[in-house]
């Protein structure tokens, strides 16, 4: 096994989910089975070949440092799940 | 024929000749809609009033005969994963189901511009994860020629929709396929062009570096009218080219004679079904017979662009969805004592099991102790890939294959096991990877009369050709014309 309970404990810790027992399982046998099959890469000689992050050749695309009109407040607080006093409300992040 | 059944050059002919107005086409599309989408399930939301008011709007701009673009007064639907502004666009998830955009994405903004109408927002995989619209968290789309079946994914109410005639073209989102599959099995005509062309800004990301919108209609003239319109520098869209485009209606020539056509050995041997291995094989027989020469190539890395895409998707995917976290948009859950439970159970409750899935295996390729063996490793395979189409293309004006090596199978049958379904993109990925554009046109009905999608790959920016091989294909055959009989 390469992808353990530990393992899927973990990576949803990143992910930001909360698993119950039963999907941390189904997740494993999920990502194991999956995980196995993209080692299959390992097949291929890849040695001094640069990696590709994007296909298209722009680079660096910058626009002129000027000034223009951005959302009104209000219209983007319609979609806040909750706010207050014209910000995005959350729980107490700092004692 | 009925107005519904019509293309957008047919219906754009009725406007401006005054056979037809923008309102009476509206309206006859809003009613077969009503009558039909409880079964198949394309539409997510339905925009009836403000269809009506655009409609008119637009009719009476033709009656002033002011300037009448091609599009003008021409009903569209679009995947709900692109932004509409002040229409809900849910990315078929629990978590955006209630999210209405302050803004329209560059593509609805240019469509409006045009003087379509937008009759609602189509029904996909969630997040577009997926390959049969099952994920989605509304209800399923039905493939409209058995409803037993799937329509495709991702943009399965895209295709759908076209294919029902509940809109004569829509927008969809491609990633590995999500056009080019849906397509296929709905038996239309879709394009996802090069990487670049079309503006992605406000279409809800997925996996920045593959995502690209692209039209799905009934004929090939529709695709080039609609193309002239969405494509663009956009300096919103950072990875947007700023070049000359083309006019597209100019590739829409019938003389193919002398083209240069390379079939991927790998496309059509192993693992293809027998009736779309030779269905695709009597279309490039058609293209012969109009002048076009092919030959068997090969693309060895074929099988290895599965496994480069799920990854390279999945590390992108994981990033990009990390912005979903219940305080500035979108779902929120109702129990939480602080800000980390707040995240935690918002998107445990918020997403469906196959966007966690690849969530995980993003999180999982990228982090600490992985990230050579599997991101970067992909990566690298990325760069293989893009050179093996290169060194095809010099000998190659385009490459033709199938579409997906079935048609189209019935609920279920794949939903138990992710990797199978993954395994259903093996002829679409290659395209997004590599960054060039894509176009599947219908090319026979299977046994089950189930129909079967020709695949043309092209350049990079070489869609003219793309349209013009399959613009002389579709003069010189009647598969585009064939209807589910709903």
């Amino acid at each position: 096994m390469k992808v353990t309970v530990e393992t899927i404990k973990h990576v949803a810790k990143l992910s930001r989910l909360d698993l119950s027992e039963e999907e941390i399982l189904k997740f494993a046998k999920d990502m194991e089975s999956i995980v196995e099959y993209v080692d299959k890469l390992n097949e291929l000689d890849t040695t001094d070949v640069e990696p590709t992050a994007h296909v298209v050749p722009v680079k660096n695309v910058q626009r002129k440092d000027e000034v223009n009109p951005s959302f009104e407040r209000g219209s983007i607080l319609l979609n806040a799940p909750m706010e207050k006093d014209g910000c995005f409300k959350v729980p107490r992040i700092v004692e | 024929m009925a107005l519904y059944e019509l293309t957008i050059k047919q219906l754009s002919d009725l406007l401006k000749n005054k056979k037809a107005s923008s309102v009476e086409i509206t309206k006859e599309y809003l009613e077969r809609i009503k009558k039909l989408n409880p079964e198949l399930g394309c539409y997510i939301s339905v925009c009836e009033d403000t269809a009506l008011e655009e409609a008119a709007k637009c009719q009476a701009l033709i009656d002033r005969e002011e300037d009448i673009s091609p599009l003008m007064g021409i009903p569209v639907a679009m995947k709900d994963n692109i932004c509409t502004r002040n229409i809900k666009t849910t990315c078929a998830s629990k978590m955006l189901h209630n999210f209405i955009p302050p803004y329209d994405a560059t593509v609805s903004g240019k469509l409006k511009d045009a003087g379509t109408v937008l009759l609602g927002k189509l029904n996909m995989d969630e997040f577009a994860m997926g390959s049969t619209n099952e994920t989605s968290f509304f209800h399923k789309v039905k493939n409209p020629w058995d409803f037993e079946r799937v329509p495709g994914g991702s943009s399965g109410g895209s295709a759908a929709a076209v294919s029902a005639d509940l809109s004569p073209f829509s927008m969809g989102s491609d990633t590995g396929g999500s056009i080019r599959l849906p397509a296929a099995f709905c038996g239309v005509t879709g394009m996802k062009p090069t990487y670049g062309t079309v503006s992605r800004y406000g279409l809800v990301a997925f996996a920045s570096s593959l995502d690209q919108i692209g039209p799905i209609s009934k004929d090939v003239e529709d695709l080039a009218l609609v193309l002239n319109v969405i494509t663009g520098h956009d300096p919103r869209d950072a990875t947007s080219l700023n070049i000359e485009y083309p006019d597209y209606t100019k590739a829409l020539v019938n003389d193919i004679k002398g083209m240069k056509i390379g079939v991927p050995k790998e496309y059509i041997g192993e693992g293809i079904s027998p009736e779309v291995r030779k269905s695709v094989l009597e279309a490039l027989n058609i293209l012969v017979s109009l002048g076009a020469e092919w030959e068997e190539c090969s693309l060895p890395v074929t099988e290895y662009a599965i496994p480069a895409y799920y990854l390279i998707s999945s590390a992108e995917a994981s990033s990009n969805l990390a912005r979903f976290d219940g305080v500035k948009y979108g779902y929120r859950a109702e129990k939480f004592s602080d800000l980390m439970e707040l995240y935690c159970r918002t998107r445990s409750e918020g997403f469906g099991d196959e966007v966690k899935r690849r969530i995980m295996l993003g999180t999982y390729a990228l982090s600490s102790g992985y990230y050579d063996a599997y991101y970067k490793k992909a990566l690298q395979v990325r760069t293989i890939i893009k050179k093996e189409f290169d060194r095809t293309f010099d000998k190659y004006d385009l490459i033709i294959g199938p579409t997906a090596p079935t048609t189209a199978y019935k609920f279920g049958e794949k939903s138990d096991n992710p990797l199978e379904m993954y395994l259903g993109d093996i002829y679409t990925v290659s395209v997004n990877i590599a960054g060039l554009p894509g176009l599947v046109v219908p090319c026979g009905l299977d046994q089950k009369r189930l129909p079967i999608g020709l695949q043309l790959i092209g350049k990079a920016l070489d869609e003219p050709t793309l349209l013009r091989v399959a613009y002389a294909f579709q003069q010189n055959s009647e598969f585009h014309k064939l209807k589910p009989g709903l």
